[in-house]
């Protein structure tokens, strides 16, 4: 069969480094993301006015540049200006870590906002202080708004991760660009079947997440 | 609401030991560029990883092709040991920012010279060229004359288009936006001819019996040159006199016959794509 190539040894190998590198990558910053946007989504819901301002901005930064222009500017802008060098890797993870954060803080900030203010005043009646209140009812009912859009942004961190190309990381994507240039010659339509695999593969990568997330939903549905 | 200020400050903390561990590679001061590259041990250099037969990765993931080739023999003269290369994979549109940013000593990824590139990178001595060709079935077309009033195929916006455009205003030209298409409708009849990069024509026309590359170069002849940051001068010298050497002793030839030979065919003339 002509796609058979796909299941040569040296090919797979090929595809699981580049799945490694790009698991590797989303995963970390996802978790970062997670934990330095629920902190940011937090401090935008009850803090200061000044410090609200401060995370605005810094949302408003993130959203605004490209993704690839950050990537750009971490990458090669940090080494130029300062003579410093990070490797391309660690690039990636910063720029998807910032991107994650700001994205998830303003989810957090939108679920924890949009629990209804007499929820906090009835506790409050009933003597719970912030802490508790914070805790045991704003959070519970806030988790539950905020699963659905912050799976969608984890996906989207995935699937945002084959910008890393240019930077020089070879990720998922380009693997299957370097396996489809070097077997074009041999088989014309290599790039149907590589691109095909690389489909499935993002699918099975980003699938899991959904059905976490649909799980989860209804552990916590009240 | 105290311990949201503690949130914060973990996020901060994580950002900041972020930030210092990046930065923690610690910078290199400015000193001679080759010194510099003998220190670190390892030669630094931006190649394609998908463009055979120039750069590409091979099916066991290991760099190859003619770029890639060069580039090996220059670790070997340079430190010694042709293992001593690091391949930094580039992107077409991203390879000058290599360079300024220092991320690769050399940009080896068939980088063609140019006046707007020469501004911001310095090039050595060029390894390769690159002109228009014409290619035909059975290779009727001997030269650009026989063209006249008839169909030629070219893809929007590229060399070739403007070429012709410009010099030969009486031959009717079919433009296309890929190079599928492109070639598909010359393989299906419908011109006489297809122009193109040379070095790409030869190795469609050696998958595609029957048809000849029947004008080998054309045009303004570009060259490729291996190209460093601006004003590494050490660097530049030692490359220039390198691929004077090289060349001489017909190292080029030798890359070429193992790398692009197979591809093109034996019916290629080597000096349409190299320096001898």
């Amino acid at each position: 069969m002509e796609g058979s190539f796909i299941f040569e040894i040296d090919t797979i190998k090929r595809l699981l480094e580049g799945i490694f590198i790009t698991l590797y990558i989303s995963v970390i910053s996802i978790l970062f993301s997670i934990f330095c946007g629920l902190a940011m989504g937090f401090t935008m819901a009850f803090g200061s006015s000044w410090i609200r301002f401060i995370c605005r901005f810094y949302l408003e930064s993130i959203r605004i540049i490209p993704i690839l222009a950050w990537l750009f500017i971490v990458y090669f802008g940090f080494s130029t200006f300062s003579g410093l060098h990070i490797n391309g890797q660690i690039a990636s993870i910063i720029v998807f870590s910032l991107w994650g954060t700001a994205e998830m803080g303003d989810l957090t900030r939108g679920a924890l906002t949009s629990i209804p203010k007499h929820q906090s005043q009835s506790a409050k009646a009933l003597g719970l202080n912030d802490l508790l209140i914070a805790v045991f009812v704003i959070f519970p009912q806030a988790i539950v708004r905020l699963l659905p859009a912050s799976i969608n942004l984890f996906t989207r961190i995935i699937k945002t991760t084959s910008l890393v190309a240019l930077i020089g990381v070879v990720d998922l994507l380009k693997v299957g660009q370097q396996i489809i240039e070097v077997n074009i010659l041999r088989i014309p339509d290599a790039s149907f079947w590589v691109y095909g695999t690389i489909f499935a593969i993002y699918f099975f990568l980003c699938y899991p997440l959904s059905v976490l997330s649909a799980k989860l939903e209804l552990k916590y549905q009240y | 609401m105290k311990f949201y200020k503690a949130f914060s400050v973990f996020g901060l903390m994580l950002a900041a030991a972020l930030l210092i561990n990046a930065c923690s590679n610690s910078s290199e001061k400015e000193k001679d560029s080759i010194a510099k590259i003998k220190e670190r041990g390892v030669l630094r250099v931006g190649v394609f990883s998908d463009k055979p037969p120039f750069g590409f990765v091979n099916t066991q993931g290991q760099y190859e092709g003619f770029d890639v080739y060069i580039a090996k023999r220059l670790a070997k003269d340079l430190l010694g040991d042709e293992k001593k290369i690091e391949f930094i994979p580039v992107e077409a549109a991203a390879r000058v920012e290599f360079l300024k940013s220092g991320k690769v000593d050399i940009i080896m990824a068939n980088f063609t010279k140019t006046k707007e590139r020469e501004e911001v990178v310095d090039f050595a001595t060029p390894y390769m060229k690159v002109a228009l060709g014409v290619v035909s079935k059975n290779g009727k077309i001997k030269n650009v004359d026989e063209l006249k009033g008839k169909q030629l195929i070219v893809n929007k916006g590229t060399t070739a288009d403007f070429y012709f455009s410009k010099n030969y205003p009486e031959i009717n030209l079919l433009k296309y936006d890929q190079n599928t298409e492109a070639f598909l409708a010359l393989k299906n009849g419908r011109a006489n001819a297809l122009a193109h990069d040379n070095t790409l024509l030869f190795a469609w026309a050696k998958e595609n019996p029957g048809f000849v590359v029947s004008i080998s170069s054309l045009g303004d002849q570009d060259v490729i040159a291996p190209a460093v940051k601006k004003g590494d001068k050490d660097l530049l010298d030692w490359l220039n006199e390198e691929i004077k050497v090289l060349t001489k002793e017909g190292f080029m030839k030798q890359a070429y016959d193992a790398t692009l030979a197979p591809i093109y065919g034996t019916d290629i003339n080597p000096a349409s794509v190299i320096f001898e």
